[in-house]
């Protein structure tokens, strides 16, 4: 690759990883006022600012790298379903909090495999993010597993809930671990991640935790992929429309 | 069914290196380990703290009021126990 | 008879305590109505922070630029935090939280009349930072010198917090007042609905007040309704102008020899009218906090279930 092609990838990869921190900060910010007692609206709410600032550093790179006047908030805003890279078990509509909390466990078990690879990119500005956000990460974590054992050992519905949440997530994570030939090439020049090494380890941890929480990780193969293509569930488009309805309403303004 | 109630705990920061554990407040929790963490989000939103206690508050003992005549009063009369009641000489301005 | 002699000692020193402007803390003896108008005073004003997260928490998946929904949601947190600060500062009284959530779900006790109001636009946010907590700062500084110790702590900690939540109102009020014609007329329309209600909040004049002398004299409130309206109709005018919006009250009008600003009055049946549940939120508002609290009920049981496990887990390996 040459190096303006390498710089067009590394563009491209700062955009997907702002989307998926964007998507799933959005999400994850519907439960301030939701949630089941006063200290998780708050928790929740911490965790959902670390995702959205992590979405403005990616994006604040992405801008840096475009050099064509484009700011962070034209990436959030002005772009629409086909042209968002996001993974697509981050779009998911909240459901309810084991399906919440499950998800958390299942991308920031990813995340903190995927950070700590990131960590080492040779592209100095990516690194910083990831070391930044490995941080973040390990608190989520700690808080996304805690929450799977207490539900998974809890009462019979919190159990059921939560199996319920591993059924419907599955088939999302499969994407996780597939690389597309950008994300290959550029593991290989020593900037991005190959997340097929990411794989065993994740599944490894997980197992663990499902038998510490009652759980069985499902053994169906099914699996919907399409996230880095813009191939998305129609929950993209209802999550974007309310994200960007105000920016798009007055086009041009400052806020 | 009555609703459930986690165990209230008592929030105690050391805002910094070298200062004492300050009370800050309570929150409800399930055990001390998830009371810690919430004491991280509820209680340290703006980098208030460098270390963290969290104390069940049944686990608090409290003086009574009724023992605040023998438990305090006594001490009002030992004013020789503080600096402030010794007069130094002049010449010997400071110590 | 040597129970109440007895009591009449204890209120003297306790009035004592009061005059010296010492605090009152949770284990001194207090008079049972001074505990029940603190318990009242607070966990309204707990139920209010954390009411208060609707209006604007309904602008957090649409805050219109990434920076300001990081503020928003930060400012958003904030409020239930506060909240938390309050329920813990009332719990010191030995109420349980679950018992004030009750009361506030039964209607039994009530929550501050402004959130009943709607945030109908992004300039709402805006009015809402400036004006509603801009008002609500004037209240609370006043209260950092409130007489119960929990909350007066409360009160300090929130007053530090508070001044981030009246600052980015304001600045979106002037984004919006720099802006392009519609987002003026967006600001002015905002500052229009929210102006009056905002003054509201002070509660009614101090002639109709039900509970306000009791409270000064217990200093459990420190300034009087009128003067802590007062205070904030005159902090405002500046800030209008220097917007460069209409002033809502045609009356304003500067009182040299008061040195205060003279204003026109406030529409009480209004506030009557919304305090008795005509606003157009009452029933959206309270209705959002029984199903989030409902939707929350397996969550906390499971919590409960799990660490009954545990414990006897461990009784079991002893
Ligand atoms: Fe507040
Ligand atoms: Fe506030």
């Amino acid at each position: 690759m040459s190096e303006d092609d390498l710089q067009q990838a590394t563009l491209e990869l700062a955009l997907r990883l702002g989307d998926d921190a964007l998507v799933l900060g959005q999400r994850l910010s519907e439960w301030v006022s939701n949630a089941p007692y006063l200290e998780e609206d708050i928790a929740c709410a911490n965790v959902a600012l670390d995702f959205i600032g992590r979405a403005r550093m990616y994006y604040g790179y992405a801008a840096e790298l475009a050099a064509d006047g484009r700011c962070e908030d034209d990436f959030a805003y002005l772009r629409s379903e086909r042209e968002f890279h996001n993974y697509l078990i981050l779009e998911l509509p909240r459901g309810d909090f084991a399906f919440t909390q499950v998800r958390q466990l299942l991308v920031d078990l990813y995340n903190s495999g995927f950070l700590a690879q990131l960590c080492r990119s040779r592209d100095a500005t990516l690194a910083a993010i990831a070391a930044k956000a490995m941080k973040e990460t390990r608190y989520h974590l700690r808080r996304s597993r805690e929450w799977v054992v207490r539900l998974g050992d809890g009462t019979e519905e919190s159990k059921r809930r939560t199996q319920q949440a591993l059924e419907e997530l599955w088939g999302y994570t499969h994407e996780l671990f597939e690389p597309d030939t950008l994300e290959q090439q550029l593991a290989q020049a020593g900037i991005g991640v190959d997340t097929r090494m990411l794989k065993a380890h994740w599944q490894q941890e997980l197992e663990a935790l499902a038998r510490e929480a009652g759980l069985h990780l499902p053994q169906n193969d099914w699996a919907v992929r399409g996230g880095r293509t813009g191939y998305h569930t129609e929950n993209l488009g209802h999550l974007l429309m309310e994200l960007q309805s105000i920016h798009r309403a007055y086009p041009g303004c400052q806020w | 069914m009555a609703d459930s109630q986690l165990e209230l705990f008592e929030v105690f920061i050391r805002s910094k290196r070298g200062l004492d554990h300050k009370h800050v407040g309570s929150l409800h929790a399930q055990d001390h380990a998830q009371a810690l963490e919430y004491a991280r989000d509820c209680y340290t939103r703006r980098s208030e703290g460098v270390s963290i206690w969290v104390v069940k508050s049944s686990d608090i003992c409290a003086s009574q009021e009724e023992d605040s005549e023998c438990f305090f009063d006594p001490s009002d009369d030992k004013p020789y126990r503080l600096a402030g009641y010794y007069r130094l000489p002049d010449p010997v301005d400071n110590m | 008879m040597q129970g109440d002699a007895n009591d009449r000692e204890l209120e003297h020193s306790f009035l004592r305590r009061i005059g010296e402007e010492q605090k009152i803390e949770p284990k001194d003896w207090m008079p049972e109505a001074y505990r029940q108008s603190l318990l009242r005073q607070i966990s309204q004003h707990a139920h209010s922070e954390v009411i208060g997260m609707q209006p604007e928490g309904n602008y957090l998946t649409r805050a219109p630029s990434l920076r300001r929904k990081a503020v928003l949601l930060a400012k958003v947190q904030d409020e239930a935090g506060h909240g938390l600060y309050l329920y813990s500062a009332a719990e010191t009284l030995g109420t349980p939280r679950s018992e004030m959530i009750a009361a506030l779900q039964s209607g039994a006790a009530k929550y501050a009349s402004i959130f009943n109001y709607p945030a109908q636009t992004w300039g709402d946010v805006g009015a809402i930072g400036w004006l509603v907590d801009g008002a609500a700062i004037v209240n609370q500084v006043s209260l950092q010198r409130t007489s119960y110790g929990p909350y007066a702590r409360g009160m300090v900690r929130i007053c530090k917090e508070e001044s981030f939540h009246q600052r980015q109102g304001y600045e979106i009020m002037l984004m919006l007042a720099q802006g392009s014609a519609a987002q003026r007329r967006m600001a002015q329309d905002s500052l229009n609905r929210f102006y009056w209600p905002a003054l509201m909040m002070f509660g009614p004049t101090d002639s109709a007040s039900a509970h306000s002398a009791r409270a000064m004299q217990w200093k459990i409130k420190r300034e009087t309704n009128d003067e802590l309206r007062q205070k904030f109709i005159d902090q405002t005018v500046p800030q209008i102008e220097f917007l460069g919006l209409q002033h809502p009250d045609p009356e304003i009008c500067w009182n040299a020899e008061r040195n205060h600003y003279d204003h026109g009055e406030i529409d009480w049946d209004e506030f009557y009218a919304v305090i008795n549940g005509n606003g157009h939120c009452n029933r959206q508002r309270l209705a959002h906090h029984i199903r989030a609290h409902r939707a929350g009920a397996w969550v906390r049981d499971a919590v409960a279930a799990h660490q009954q496990k545990l414990a006897q887990r461990t009784a079991a390996a002893t």
